[in-house]
């Protein structure tokens, strides 16, 4: 049997199609997750997609930060349970405290949409395993609230502990402190970034690359051979 | 009924790319002399029944853990005069 990876729907929620049709293509089984349930049907994983949960009111995930499922996968993640969250998804990974920090406007204003170059900084999480540590790779981005924030002192332990573990290269595209695009927590379950990987898995559509694949194979690895 | 009030501001060591743009129009307005703009929210709650040192701690907690992301913003709650006492004491 193969890996069961969820993704939550949110009121909003953008990419969970994206993410799903990810997952299958990686080889794992994509399960649906809605907002108000708590249970998460047995996965193994799970993702928490982009897009404007609750409309983004309040703040970028703050509000889906006290959704039912959330209960769950707060819990279950401080348990070991892998959990991804892309974009929106990451905003509410640090609105729910599982990721330090915080994300703010991004510094221009505007939104912005582009293919972003990253570098992967740490191959060793549940979700990054199939990269090399310094591997260059090309995957789309597209945010509203995209700069990355924390105090100094976080910033400097992040670093210090390998926990940034994808930077912006060339051009930081949101005002993002120390070009930081995604970041671990502690036992390297939990990733969150602001670019999506999701819309880079087949040669036909985004970057006409497939550099985002590696995310869901190195899950499922991570699992299977678990 | 009362009104309590709940501004929350983003911390002063934050960058605040709204509040500068704002302060960059001003001079096109006609507006001198504003050398900073910083923008917030404001909350405004209806609240039911008194309020009292047990209500006002719980609207703290709820603007801790929900109004405010503290990682990055202050916040100050404050009850609001009714409005036919304010006008009293003009």
């Amino acid at each position: 049997m193969t890996a069961r990876i969820g993704v939550v729907t949110f009121p909003g929620s953008l990419d969970d199609r994206d993410t799903r049709r990810a997952i299958r293509l990686a080889g794992a089984e994509p399960v649906a997750l809605w907002h108000k349930d708590k249970d998460l049907k047995q996965v193994d994983a799970v993702v928490l997609p982009g897009g404007f949960s609750y409309g983004d009111y309040l703040r970028a995930g703050a509000i889906s930060r006290f959704s039912p499922v959330m209960e769950t996968v707060v819990e279950q993640a401080k348990a070991g349970l892998p959990v991804l969250g892309i974009c929106n998804g990451f905003q509410v990974l640090t609105e729910a405290h599982l990721l330090p920090g915080a994300m703010l406007g991004n510094n221009h204003l505007h939104f912005i949409c582009r293919d972003q170059k990253l570098r992967v900084e740490n191959a060793s999480t549940a979700w990054t395993g199939d990269y090399r540590a310094g591997q260059e790779i090309l995957i789309p981005l597209k945010n509203m609230d995209g700069r990355y924030v924390a105090d100094d002192y976080t910033l400097d332990k992040l670093e210090a502990e390998g926990r940034v573990a994808f930077r912006y290269l060339d051009f930081n595209p949101n005002g993002s402190l120390r070009d930081i695009a995604g970041i671990t927590n502690e036992a390297g379950n939990v990733v969150g970034l602001m670019p999506h990987p999701e819309h880079a898995v087949e040669p036909l559509i985004g970057t006409g690359r497939t550099d985002g694949l590696p995310f869901f194979t190195s899950i499922l690895k991570k699992l299977v051979n678990a | 009924m009362a009104r309590v009030v709940v501004d929350v501001m983003l911390k002063p060591e934050i960058l605040d790319p709204q509040g500068q743009a704002v302060q960059r129009a001003l001079p096109r307005l006609g507006f001198e002399g504003i050398s900073d703009v910083r923008q917030g929210k404001r909350f405004e709650l209806e609240v039911d029944g008194p309020v009292d040192e047990a209500a006002l701690a719980r609207i703290h907690d709820l603007a801790e853990s929900f109004l405010a992301n503290t990682v990055i913003e202050d916040f100050i709650v404050k009850v609001e005069e009714p409005a036919d006492v304010v006008e009293a004491a003009k």
